[in-house]
């Protein structure tokens, strides 16, 4: 069963078209990096995949259905930019992720923030910027989802923090699901992909697996990425 | 082991070639298990599914194995091992000499410079 799929997608912005025919499909158990520069799409398609736009023209299923409240369940969407409450404690946003989402795991959620020494009864506001974003990302990770979707996790984190947030993916994986990672900072990602769509100007122009390009071409997906989209 | 990829070869070989390296040198011995494959690809930073296909191959090919149960093991084949050691050493050797013809370095110079490098290290000990 796919768990997401595009057919001839497309969004437009009044005379700008930010999605133009776009056909993909993503199989569960893979993690698909949403690749290509500012711009080209990704926040887009990952906005229509979560129904907070529409398409102009044809549609997004996940597993099988249009966006809506049924996939919504079984989403796990981590916003380009932290969106949690920022007045509630840590431990009131628990009770919230679990009042909200039949598949939260409220106990991974605490394993995970108390691994990183974050006080949840702490004003979410009053945490740094970068434990902020790990809250959230912590929160978007402890759902047990059937697909992930991730807006730029990894953008305007130190290196540390990107190790955090990828070793998070990995260590929440789980063959039945999906994530979908959009970013930019592909020497940073590329171990950790099963998959990898390209993405410009709206179109999809390249769509494989890593290790595929990789054999095929004897080149990183970074070095592709730098060739297909060199200025 | 040192997990560092590079380049453009596939990441699942490039695992094979660290893991591979690590039993032919003994740092991983005949017998030893091995962490299950979310604990491995969370130590080299890599995809599950990647780590997975790299095991299938290291399975493949008689260096390491399952049991169904208790999880995978380092071959206890010296045979096997010693084969791993050759591979590697071969590949070694022909990096080593591309890269010494490249330099322009003919057989007996070549032969010099290691025989000279090797007296170096017994003197430096």
């Amino acid at each position: 069963m796919t768990i997401l799929e595009c057919k001839s997608l497309t969004k437009s912005y009044g005379d700008v078209r930010a999605l133009d025919g776009v056909d993909i499909t993503i199989e569960p158990g893979r993690i698909v990096g949403l690749l290509g520069p500012n711009g080209s799409g990704k926040t887009t398609l990952i906005k229509l995949a979560n129904g907070l736009l529409v398409p102009s023209g044809g549609e997004i299923l996940i597993n099988g259905l249009a966006p809506g409240v049924e996939t919504k369940k079984i989403v796990s969407y981590l916003p380009e930019r932290p969106c949690v409450p920022d007045w509630m404690t840590a431990r009131a946003l628990l009770g919230f992720y679990g009042d909200f989402y039949e598949d939260f795991d409220r106990s991974a959620a605490e394993d995970m923030l108390s691994r990183l020494g974050i006080d949840t009864g702490a004003k979410i506001r009053h945490l740094s910027k970068g434990n902020r974003e790990k809250v959230q990302l912590i929160m978007v990770m402890a759902r047990r989802a059937l697909l992930y979707l991730l807006d730029e996790p990894i953008g305007g984190v130190d290196p540390a923090a990107r190790d955090y947030i990828l070793n998070t993916i990995i260590s929440n994986y789980n063959p039945a699901a999906s994530a979908v990672i959009s970013t930019h900072l592909i020497s940073d990602v590329e171990r950790v992909l099963d998959d990898v769509i390209f993405l410009r100007e709206g179109k999809a122009v390249l769509a494989a697996p890593v290790d595929e390009l990789r054999e095929q071409q004897g080149k990183s997906v970074d070095q592709i990425f730098r060739e297909v989209f060199r200025c | 082991m040192e997990w560092r990829f590079e380049g453009g070869a596939p990441i699942y070989a490039q695992i094979v070639g660290t893991v591979k390296l690590a039993i032919a040198s003994g740092e991983l011995p005949p017998g030893e298990r091995l962490p299950g494959v979310r604990e491995l690809a969370l130590e080299a930073g890599v995809n599950p599914n990647t780590m997975q296909r790299a095991l299938t191959e290291l399975e493949r090919e008689g260096l390491v194995y399952s049991q169904r149960t208790a999880g995978r093991f380092v071959t206890d084949s010296a045979e096997a091992v010693e084969a791993a050691r050759r591979e590697l050493a071969d590949g070694t050797v022909k990096t080593f000499l591309t890269a010494m013809r490249r330099l322009g370095f003919e057989r007996e110079e070549i032969l010099n410079l290691l025989e000279r490098e090797e007296n170096h290290d017994d003197s430096g000990m």
